[in-house]
């Protein structure tokens, strides 16, 4: 394998990798002293004198040069205060540090944080060690590291680096990655004026082919600029196109958030008629059970995830059963005491974990897997977490059909909420309904906090936030019928998210409740209202 | 005696302390002096420990107790014990006003430590005005205030959103602005000060600017963060100057860290986001966002060590972090100390003359200073987010910026300054007109900001 080694003005680029390939034996000591300098050099104030040290890292060619610059980037890269010796941190989790030293990579004692400095970076230092990085990774990393970095090359190739992007080109075993590298080079001819670079860039969503064809478009050539506006009007449909996609995906997601914290109080409200104003609560305390499952399973963030499903619903469940044994039966049919009553069972519950817990948020972990997006084109790419909730809460809403629908309790659910008097004649034991039926919408409100973990604050107010729109969602889509939550959760989430970019997200509310308001005055019993004898009961 | 001089009106008990003296001189009533003498010293502290705020006031509270229990352990002040007064005002706006009554009427504080939202100190301003309490207001706000009772040792605009801005202009070479903030008073105004400055001094044209505003506690982010990244993408360098507040900020992050909006392409700038804040989120994708503020927990400096360890020790917890308003509790309450020292009383109108010029160390080993509009001098510094939740230092003022009260930026408040020494003593002398503008300086300067 050969490796063009070139050096750029502005952006220095070099092959670390060959220093590694074929380095030379030196003696130790010379390699020690050299490393302290050009170290030495990044312990400055001044950025600029940093970014200086960092050019002379890349072109020095030292043997653990790309070490130093990961280490730079993630902020490991840290100086001992006591005698000034360079450290790279390699386990900084707990109080103690653990650190090796930087020029020859051996294993010291721990230290602690105040022993140590840290050598800051900033913004512009990030990019130019992250383009030096990749650039190293266009040779030689994975599949995906080289497409990461030829795209970063887009709009962004100097003129020494055209003639070893082209070589690479031929070496390149990837298409896609040839494509970007194509396109890089591509800009670059663009930029210089070139007329057939357009037909490579047309068709193209990415940013930075969109604006070199802008800056084209306004060039003094007429040729180019026909032939710049032209791609551009093609590139416009296409983003049309995406655009559409993406605000479907939007309010999707936000539709299934809504449909997940409004289906645990479609059952409670809805099919037991039971107003429960601390259901927001019983969110907060799945999404708090996840939260301690991760602090029993530390470093495994997804597994504690999974099991929370389990245990954010058994916790919400038993609590709801603490709710309606304690408050609930003694209130049946006085909906406005009730609805008092469970509101303070809602300020308790919050109140409690303030005490209890903290009155801090809490840190939920992202698993791997769940961060991130999937890419479908340069302009559309959809994230990864609200997948995730999408599908989950459409596998909440059909386990729950198939309960109310398939199982002995659910048949007895909707025999007592018919007629309580006639199904206990039959011998259905109503208490005992009642408890499983609170008991299955509260876990279901579990839930939706386990979800919601992943998706916002896991704090005391995190209820809160979400009682209205539920109530919101239940009375719209019809009490008692669960298509009718699926159906108008979906629905407003997409109505909002459509508002949403010319009305403003304060407006965007506003107008959804308006319309909502309208909407009962005109069907008061919401989109899918029940017939027949349960519309009587 | 001692609980007639207790019931006197706080002007006038300067008259009974000297009455008191030439007493305690002549051996009258000596016992009764000495009694008054033993009295612990009051303060009041009036932080939210229920309800929304609880989050951000929590800890405030607890940093006014810190301060108090190092200063009753150095020896007290003048003498006496120091005692706080712990209310709770859950909240609720209000019921700030309430507690305020309670701590002056009731407790008869010498002084109040309190507050976040600027809803609650514009709540709580008349009951301190009326009843002449001192209020140390800890947290950075939108200025176009100065109250002769009122010590503001948070940020005015012109100590965070402008430097800010200017860094990010002339550092970074930002052309496009996204202002981004929660719809109420401290985001609008600010908001407005900023585009007219971005207008005046850079020349940046309506197109380059986008402003949006989200309701409290918003959390589907998806459409604003997708509209930034395209707003973004036009070829010029772009930044969001963010003034969401509290909650908001988590989904908001979340989604920047999901759609991949890396800082080294549209940095994000906040001027509400912390290190408490920080606390609820994982900070790994959010490398090398903003915040502008006056402390950071990472200051490098052997007070803030100090006081990081003692705030360790405070609160039991290892990872227990310090923030801004903290520090501005740990200037305003050694401001006041040093001012009731040198005054030689807590009486309310002696401590508001002494404390103007008074000079106390801050935490990033420079000095505030107390100007006469009850604003302090504070370094700026720019920090950037790193992974383990802390902020790196990347930009600082050379020297420290003393708060301005009064906007320059907006056509209302242009020709307004405070100034609380004696002869002006007025918090909104209009230099245009040659007078002071009085208790109706706001209502004018809104008016003028609406025709604008």
């Amino acid at each position: 394998m050969r490796i063009p080694c070139y050096a750029v003005t502005t952006r220095i680029v070099t092959c670390l990798l060959i220093s590694l390939l074929s380095w030379l034996p030196m003696t130790a000591a010379a390699q020690e002293q050299d490393g302290q300098a050009l170290l030495e050099a990044l312990d400055t104030r001044s950025f600029d004198d940093k970014s200086e040290a960092i050019t002379a890292i890349i072109e020095s060619e030292h043997e653990r040069a790309d070490v130093w610059l990961q280490a730079l980037l993630d902020s490991d890269l840290q100086r001992l205060k006591d005698d000034g010796r360079f450290v790279i941190a390699v386990d900084s989790a707990g109080l103690d540090v653990s650190i090796e030293d930087a020029i020859t990579g051996e294993s010291m004692d721990d230290v602690t944080r105040r022993d140590l400095d840290r050598l800051t970076i900033n913004n512009a230092l990030r990019s130019q060690l992250r383009s030096a990085i990749s650039l190293v990774e266009l040779y030689a990393g994975d599949r995906d590291a080289r497409l990461d970095a030829a795209e970063g090359l887009i709009g962004d190739v100097e003129e020494d680096q055209v003639e070893p992007l082209t070589n690479r080109l031929d070496e390149e075993p990837s298409a896609a990655v040839r494509d970007r590298l194509n396109q890089a080079l591509a800009v670059y001819r663009l930029n210089q004026g070139d007329v057939e670079a357009v037909e490579v860039l047309s068709g193209s969503l990415n940013s930075n082919i969109r604006v070199a064809l802008n800056r084209a478009a306004q060039s003094d050539d007429p040729l180019v600029v026909d032939a710049a506006t032209a791609a551009l009007a093609d590139i416009e449909q296409n983003l049309k196109i995406s655009r559409a996609a993406e605000t479907l995906y939007f309010g999707l997601s936000m539709g299934s958030v809504l449909v997940l914290a409004a289906i645990g109080l479609a059952i409670t409200f809805g099919v037991m008629g039971v107003i429960n104003m601390a259901h927001g609560e019983l969110i907060m305390l799945g999404a708090y059970t996840t939260w301690a499952m991760q602090q029993l399973l530390p470093g495994q963030p997804g597994l504690a995830l999974i099991l929370a499903i389990p245990a954010g619903f058994m916790v919400s469940a038993l609590v709801g059963v603490a709710i309606e044994r304690g408050v609930i039966q003694f209130l049946k049919g006085r909906p406005l005491e009730t609805l008092l009553a469970t509101f303070g069972v809602s300020l308790i519950l919050q109140q409690l974990v303030r005490t209890v817990i903290s009155p801090q948020n809490r840190t939920v972990i992202t698993p791997e897997w769940m961060s991130g997006s999937l890419v479908v084109n340069d302009a559309l790419s959809l994230t990864l977490n609200r997948m995730y909730v999408i599908g989950f809460a459409l596998v909440v809403f059909a386990a729950l059909i198939l309960v109310m629908r398939r199982t002995r309790l659910g048949l007895e659910v909707r025999a007592v909420t018919q007629n309580r008097a006639m199904a206990r004649s039959m011998g259905i034991r109503a208490t005992r309904v009642d408890i499983m039926t609170f008991a299955l919408g509260s876990g279901v409100a579990g839930l939706a906090g386990v979800a919601l973990s992943q998706l916002t604050n896991v704090g005391p107010n995190l209820g809160q936030s979400y009682i209205i729109d539920s109530f919101m969602v239940v009375v719209f889509g019809g009490v008692g019928n669960l298509w009718g939550t699926l159906v108008a959760g979906m629905s407003l989430g997409v109505i909002n998210q459509v508002l949403e970019p010319w009305a403003g997200a304060v407006l965007a509310k506003i107008i959804v409740l308006v319309f909502i308001i309208l909407f009962i005055q005109k069907r008061p019993r919401g989109l899918f209202p029940q017939k027949g004898r349960a519309a009587e009961g | 005696m001692t609980t007639f001089l207790r019931k006197t009106h706080p002007t006038t008990s300067r008259l009974f302390t000297t009455a008191l003296l030439s007493a305690a001189v002549m051996g009258a009533s000596a016992q009764a002096f000495a009694q008054e003498d033993d009295d612990p010293i009051k303060v009041g502290i009036l932080h939210s420990l229920s309800g929304t705020m609880a989050i951000s006031e929590t800890v405030l509270k607890d940093t006014v107790e810190l301060l108090i229990e190092q200063q009753n352990e150095a020896g007290g002040l003048l003498g006496r014990e120091i005692e706080p007064v712990v209310v709770d005002p859950a909240s609720d706006w209000p019921l700030f006003a309430e507690r305020a009554r309670e701590l002056l009427e009731q407790e008869e504080v010498d002084v109040i430590f309190g507050n976040w939202t600027s809803v609650s100190r514009k709540s709580v301003l008349p009951v301190v005005e009326e009843l002449n309490g001192l209020l140390f207001y800890p947290v950075q706000y939108e200025g176009e205030e100065s109250s002769e009772n009122v010590f503001y040792t948070g940020a005015a605009p012109n100590q965070q959103a402008i430097p800010a801005v200017n860094y990010l202009h002339d550092e970074v070479g930002v052309e496009r602005w996204v202002l981004a903030g929660t719809d109420y008073v401290y985001p609008r105004t600010t908001n407005r000060i900023l585009e007219a400055y971005l207008k005046e001094e850079f020349d940046v044209a309506d197109e380059d600017i986008m402003v949006n505003y989200t309701p409290f506690g918003h959390s589907d982010w998806q459409n604003i963060v997708s509209e930034i990244g395209r707003f973004g993408s036009e070829g010029k360098k772009t930044a969001v100057v963010s003034t969401v507040n509290g909650d908001a900020n988590v989904p908001f992050y979340r989604e920047l860290g999901n759609q991949g909006i890396d800082a080294a392409d549209i940095p994000v700038v906040a001027f509400s986001v912390g290190e408490q804040e920080l606390t609820g989120i994982d900070t790994a994708p959010l490398v090398g966002h903003l915040a502008a503020w006056n402390y950071f927990m990472s200051v490098d400096s052997d007070a803030n060590y100090e006081f990081i360890d003692a705030w360790i020790e405070h609160t039991g917890e290892d990872d227990a972090v310090t923030n801004d308003p903290m520090e501005a509790h740990y200037i305003g309450f050694n401001m006041w100390v040093e001012a009731v020292e040198k005054a030689g009383t807590t009486d309310v109108d002696a401590v508001k003359e002494a404390i103007i010029g008074v000079t106390v160390p801050n935490l990033s080993g420079g000095s505030a200073a107390m100007m006469p509009n009850h604003h302090i001098t504070k370094p700026v510094m720019i920090g950037e987010i790193q992974d383990d939740g802390q902020f790196a230092v990347v930009w600082e003022t050379p020297s420290t910026v003393a708060g301005d009260a009064w906007s320059d930026y907006l056509p209302g408040s242009r020709d307004l300054i405070s100034d609380w020494r004696k002869p002006m003593e007025c918090g909104n002398y209009n230099v245009a007109e040659n007078r002071c503008m009085g208790s109706d300086a706001e209502e004018q300067a809104e008016e003028a900001l609406a025709e604008d």
